[in-house]
């Protein structure tokens, strides 16, 4: 059947420079079939991923198409013959509109003009398909990371992909954009679609894939259906060791003093009226919707917006006008969005990590040798894993990239800090070491909120959620009122009334 | 660790045709000049040319920051010659009260240097807090400048008084050891803006800030001020080569310093900074300057090819520098 493919890889090696990260890798995607590919950060998921749709040439070994050896030119060419790779990282032009980029590189045309209605159908045809309410003729820079994420997926079905490979497709998406793209993906199925697809979250593994490969420094440690495995199985076999109790016990308990205390905070078209109190050694969640306003509270209140209310740090009045004022008074913000605000993706991992406290590295001169030690001292603490200390950061793994941006953020030594999206593409051992840094944290007395889309990951880690939505805080809750139901309720505006019903 | 460290580095330096490829085209220029003329290697030639070079190499050198930092300013000729202009004025306008003599110098050296700030801080300010395009404010600072000099000498020249000219002559002219003042303070700057760049936080700030700036905003840079000091610094840069350059004529008019900001980009870009910032070396940036000069001295020196075709060799050099610059992007 010429409608259906099954997609080999045998024997495949990849080396950057004298750096091999693939080792014999052997996976075969079947038709109807979904694959998953699981790993550490750095594990070569990605790199697989893009040797077998034409993004990257193999060492050596061999891909075949149905059993016949193809090598994919690039990745028009793979395209061209029914594979289509979605990328970690989105690869849009942002200044197009969502249905140019839908349609980019290949037009549909009627003689020598664009047919821009049939263009105009089909997107919303896709869109409503995926429950995506996007305008298609919105930029792409003006949408959502989730819906970014939708008009990816949207692109690949245009593209009549046979086999389609996703890479953390759910990265950006929270339980329920997931849930929509998985109802997409049991229909591409059906439809005899070869899916490969990689995540971080092994429930989602768990549930949607019929295979998985395992993947550990570039080796397949394991590989088989998915019924054989269950997730603490995955896991220790991805990481090497148990990784059963994600989330430490509460060592000390959570001081009494206010370390900061926000009351009246308005970020214009964002938030308002957002009142709060962080107390000394506390890890407090926030949780919402993607869009809810809350990455855009807290960058009012650390001076990347401007905002107005009130503001006390240790008991003092401020009010920051600058990040850097904001870190000055020992509270830092770490981005969600690695990419485009955290890190300088053609710089080494050096300059990377000291540029936020550079002063502390600078007596007249910057003080090259400190900065060694303090990188190394990171690779150790955070277990950075780097092809060679001088790589771009670019070319570092997407959770790697991430740990090097907390060690960056932690180098500055605030004693309050905000970090958004912690865990985003981050490996189950790694995300376990993260948890347990930030424990530590709290207990040596600093104060910590967590933004998270992650439910689970709010519930594990904090004292204390609050739930924002559209730019207000709907509630809190603690203790053992800190349930997935409970949040979700409050996220969505289910009012309390109708909860005491239930 | 630290002697790995720079074996790699070594390593890389003599395989990378970017590092290499400003040197080695400089040293062929050489090679040329001294096979085609034999006075090329004399001491009094590579005393005119390296002190002709001084001018634009002092501005060339704060022109790297700026585009590192991803800037440009096209305003830099004018520039000079509106501060020329002011100078004389200056001095002129004083040698009734003051009278002619080192003080009167220096209140000219202070206008330039004064001038040289303002204008910087002008086009930093439209720039950084206007929030205008580069290109547009220094294309319209450009055409101010160049209009009022022209206006000041009323179409003509502005000279400064012959009394006056035979006291500021030395600055030139002169030197200590036998290599004259405009080379020093040329060598001066380069080093100066070779350690800053390479080692002073703000050199860092500068090449981030040129790569992303919400990345470096969002750690903490204040990136306005980062790129206002870039300007400022190219505008006192600027006044500083007036400085040597008033002596050399003794007048300023019209078509002083024109395309001078062409060639100061050029050097830059030939020295191997991005023209889309975010990286920038200054000593690249002195052989570019080197690379541009050779080339119209070589051409003036032989009989073979018409001077006239200095633009024409230079706008090769400054191509092919450009492509080999073109960059594989990082993969993933
Ligand atoms: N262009 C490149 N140059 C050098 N090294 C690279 C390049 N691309 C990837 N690598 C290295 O190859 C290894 C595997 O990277 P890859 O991106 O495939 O990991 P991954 O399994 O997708 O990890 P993550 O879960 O963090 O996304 C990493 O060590 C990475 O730094
Ligand atoms: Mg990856």
């Amino acid at each position: 059947m010429s409608d259906q493919l099954t997609l080999s890889l045998n024997g495949i090696c990849r080396s950057f420079g004298p750096v091999q990260v693939l080792h014999d890798v052997d996976i075969a995607l079947h038709p109807g079939q979904v694959h998953a590919l699981i790993g550490e950060n750095g594990a070569g998921k990605s790199t697989t991923m893009k040797i077998m749709s034409g993004y990257l040439a193999p060492t050596t070994g061999e891909l075949t198409l149905n059993g016949v050896p193809v090598s994919f030119m690039n990745s028009q060419d793979a395209e061209a013959q029914g594979v289509v790779l979605i990328h970690q990282e989105f690869n849009l032009a942002d200044q197009l509109s969502v249905e140019q980029n839908i349609f980019l590189g290949h037009e549909k045309t009627r003689g020598l003009f664009l047919d821009k209605a049939a263009m105009q159908a089909e997107t919303r045809a896709l869109l409503k398909r995926l429950n995506c309410e996007v305008d298609p003729s919105a930029r792409v820079q003006d949408i959502a990371n989730a819906d970014k994420q939708m008009v990816e997926i949207a692109k690949a079905l245009s593209r009549n992909a046979k086999v389609l490979i996703m890479d953390e497709p759910t990265a950006v998406l929270t339980t329920r954009e997931a849930d929509v793209l998985f109802e997409q993906v049991e229909k591409l199925k059906a439809d005899g679609v070869a899916i490969l697809f990689t995540s971080h979250k092994l429930d989602e593994v768990k549930r949607i894939s019929d295979q998985i490969t395992i993947l550990r420094d570039g080796h397949v440690v394991s590989q088989g259906p998915a019924s054989d495995y269950d997730e603490d199985q995955m896991a220790t076999a991805m990481v090497g060791r148990d990784v059963s109790s994600l989330y430490p016990m509460r060592a000390g308990e959570v001081g009494t003093t206010a370390a900061l205390e926000v009351s009246g905070l308005t970020v214009p078209g964002f938030a308002e009226d957002v009142s709060f109190t962080l107390h000394k050694g506390e890890i407090l969640g926030i949780s919402g919707l993607i869009g809810s306003g809350r990455t855009e509270m807290i960058e009012g209140l650390v001076g990347l917006r401007s905002a107005t209310g009130q503001v006390r740090l240790n008991g003092d009045d401020v009010r920051f006008k600058s990040p850097s004022q904001a870190q000055a008074a020992g509270l830092c913000y770490l981005t969600e969005d690695r990419k485009g605000r955290g890190l300088l993706l053609n710089k080494g991992m050096r300059e990377n990590l000291t540029l936020q406290s550079l002063p502390d590295f600078t007596n007249w001169l910057i003080d090259h040798a400190a900065e060694e030690v303090a990188l190394t001292k990171a690779i150790e603490e955070f277990d950075i894993r780097a092809p060679t200390r001088h790589v771009a950061v670019g070319n570092l793994s997407g959770g790697n990239q991430q740990k090097l941006l907390i060690a960056k953020i932690m180098l500055a030594d605030p004693s309050i800090v905000v970090i958004d999206e912690p865990t985003r593409g981050i490996d189950i051992g790694t995300k376990q070491q993260i948890y347990e840094f930030i424990h530590a944290l709290s207990a040596q007395g600093k104060s910590i909120i967590v933004i998270s889309s992650e439910m689970q990951e709010v519930i594990g880690l904090a004292d204390r959620v609050l739930v924002m939505r559209t730019g207000r805080i709907a509630g809190e809750v603690s203790g053992a009122d800190m349930t997935e139901d409970k949040i979700v309720r409050l996220a969505m505006g289910l009012d309390a009334q109708k909860e005491e019903t239930v | 660790m630290a002697t790995a460290v720079k074996n790699t580095h070594t390593k890389n330096m003599l395989l990378d045709l970017k590092i290499m490829g400003p040197i080695l085209a400089l040293i062929v220029l050489v090679l040329v000049g001294a096979a085609m003329n034999g006075n090329f290697l004399s001491a009094g030639n590579i005393s005119n040319v390296l002190s002709r070079s001084a001018f634009i190499g002092i501005i060339a050198v704060g022109m790297t920051f700026v585009i590192t930092a991803g800037g440009l300013d096209l305003s830099v000729g004018s520039m000079a010659a509106f501060i020329a202009g002011l100078m004389i004025l200056v001095m002129n306008g004083l040698l009734p009260t003051m009278g002619a003599g080192w003080p009167l110098v220096m209140v000219g050296l202070l206008t330039a240097i004064v001038a040289g700030t303002a204008a910087g801080f002008i086009n930093g300010f439209l720039i950084t807090t206007m929030r205008i395009d580069a290109f547009i404010v220094t294309l319209g600072t450009m055409g101010i400048y160049r209009s009022l000099v022209t206006w000041l000498a009323d179409g003509g020249t502005l000279s400064l008084d012959f009394g006056m000219r035979a006291i500021i002559r030395p600055i030139y002219f002169d030197g200590i050891l036998g290599i004259s003042w405009p080379i020093i303070v040329f060598a001066l700057v380069a080093i100066i803006g070779e350690v800053v760049m390479r080692r002073a936080a703000f050199g860092r700030h500068v090449a981030a800030v040129g790569s992303n700036d919400q990345v470096a905003r969002y750690s903490s840079v204040n990136v306005n001020k980062v790129r206002m000091m870039t300007y400022v610094f190219l505008g006192v840069l600027v006044g500083i080569a007036t400085i040597m350059y008033v002596p050399r004529l003794g007048s300023a008019s019209s078509s002083t310093g024109v395309l001078w900001e062409l060639e100061a980009i050029a050097a830059v870009i030939i020295g191997g900074t991005m023209l889309k910032g975010g990286f920038g070396r200054v000593w690249g940036t002195i052989i570019g300057v080197l690379i541009l000069s050779l080339i119209g001295n070589i051409l003036n020196l032989t009989d073979g090819v018409s001077p006239y075709l200095n633009g024409a060799v230079q706008g090769v050099i400054i191509i092919l520098a450009v492509i080999l610059q073109r960059d594989k992007k990082a993969e993933g």
